[in-house]
């Protein structure tokens, strides 16, 4: 049987180091021996694939069967694809966010913020053939933690995907265009680059809006791709 | 080329997507040696891991309708995780290898800014002394962070530690 064919590394840089002072958490949770790099076989190659009639959608978050949430209605929109462009059709998106005040529906959470009746904040949606996926739900609101003094999270909705292989396996935040709090996020600000970091916000797009409904927002999604790069592949053809 | 997205922490808030019927990953009818896997999980403080999501992935017995191949626990107040599942074979490695039994394990966690890759093997399977992985691991101290024991029947055991000196072995995938 021939080798499968494995993931490329992460570009440098566009990955958060386990280890920075300027979020508190990592402190005692990161490793202090260095990784150790093993070879991608088909246990990490291969992954979960989920099943559509076992693990029902959830594609809209903004109400529940009692009513319906408080909060700016949102339709979020994007496409996922893989570093070589091809789209991730089929696969498994799973969302969590606070609701429009800054809080959790978890027992964990005791911001003094409201929690509302009407609102759950757990989402499942599925890509098309395309690699497409879109969601309703409601913007979340911003909330204090005790990272340090005056910590505020921006807005943002954690996203969960697997793509095709459990190496691809990774777990996300979106954030939004235009918010004040990222600048100041530790969390978002320990990717090391700038541009990496850019690719973790929604922006707002009028024609995904809909007109007495809810504000549009585009987030796609690129996830690792397999193989040599092509520029790998340039320099292997020209020599 | 377009780039992979960024990693973020799960967070402390995880559990709003949790379903604590996918730690029985024989749900769907899987037949096979069921086995229970478990462990605690601790910090380089020594403190108990009380948040973490714990996935497992197998690539043996093979994915089918009644085996998805993927599990997932939270851990508890005693930082411990339980998994249910069938007992992995040996699946190929890359060449003429051959892997011994193991799970993929990833840890995610409020703290952790990517989830941790580890793998959890079988104590007394023949097959460590040539399993590819194992032998990238020079320290035998080392390598026994991956191998769980049988504590009783059909129950494997294995203790996570982030960081110090009893540290898991985990992997740049």
């Amino acid at each position: 049987m021939s080798d499968p064919v494995p993931f490329r590394p992460y570009v440098a840089q566009t990955q958060p180091e386990y280890d920075a002072a300027i979020y508190g958490s990592t402190k005692f949770r990161h490793p202090d021996q260095k990784l150790l790099k093993i070879p991608h076989s088909i246990t990490e190659t291969t992954g979960p694939q989920f099943a559509r009639s076992r693990y029902p959608s959830v594609i809209d978050l903004s109400k529940v069967a009692s009513g319906e949430a408080q909060g700016q209605r949102i339709i979020v929109e994007g496409r996922v694809t893989d570093e070589d462009g091809r789209p991730v059709p089929n696969t498994m998106i799973e969302l969590w966010q606070a609701n429009s005040t800054g809080r959790y529906h978890h027992e964990g959470d005791q911001h003094d913020a409201p929690l509302d009746p009407h609102f759950h904040g757990a989402g499942r949606v599925f890509t098309d053939a395309e690699g497409k996926y879109r969601y309703t739900s409601i913007k979340p609101g911003a909330y204090p933690w005790r990272n340090h003094h005056n910590a505020w999270r921006p807005n943002h909705i954690h996203y969960s995907l697997f793509g095709a292989g459990f190496a691809s396996r990774i777990i996300t935040q979106m954030y939004f265009e235009g918010d004040p709090l990222m600048a100041l996020d530790p969390i978002y600000n320990m990717v090391p680059d700038e541009a990496a970091r850019k690719r973790l916000i929604a922006l707002f797009d009028i024609n995904l809006t809909e007109p007495e409904w809810a504000l549009g927002y585009r987030f796609d999604i690129v996830l690792r791709g397999r193989g040599a790069t092509p520029i790998e592949e340039a320099h292997a053809g020209s020599h | 080329m377009a780039i992979a997205v960024s990693s973020q922490t799960i967070g402390p808030y995880w559990h709003l997507l949790r379903d604590p019927t996918w730690a029985d990953m024989t749900r769907f009818g899987a037949t096979g040696e069921v086995i229970r896997i478990e462990g605690r999980i601790t910090d380089g403080a020594g403190d108990l891991v009380t948040d973490a999501c714990v996935e497992i992935w197998q690539a043996s017995p093979p994915v089918s309708d009644t085996f998805d191949g993927f599990g997932r626990a939270g851990t508890d107040a005693q930082g411990r995780f339980s998994i249910k599942t069938i007992k992995p074979g040996p699946v190929p490695g890359l060449g003429n290898a051959q892997q011994a039994p193991h799970v993929a394990v990833t840890i995610l966690a409020r703290g952790l800014t990517k989830g941790l890759a580890t793998r959890i093997y079988f104590k007394g399977d023949d097959g460590h002394e040539t399993d590819p992985v194992l032998n990238l691991i020079e320290d035998p101290a080392r390598r026994e962070t991956l191998i769980a024991t049988q504590t009783t029947p059909g129950v494997w055991s294995l203790d996570i530690c982030l960081q110090g000196d009893t540290e898991t072995v985990f992997f740049d995938v």
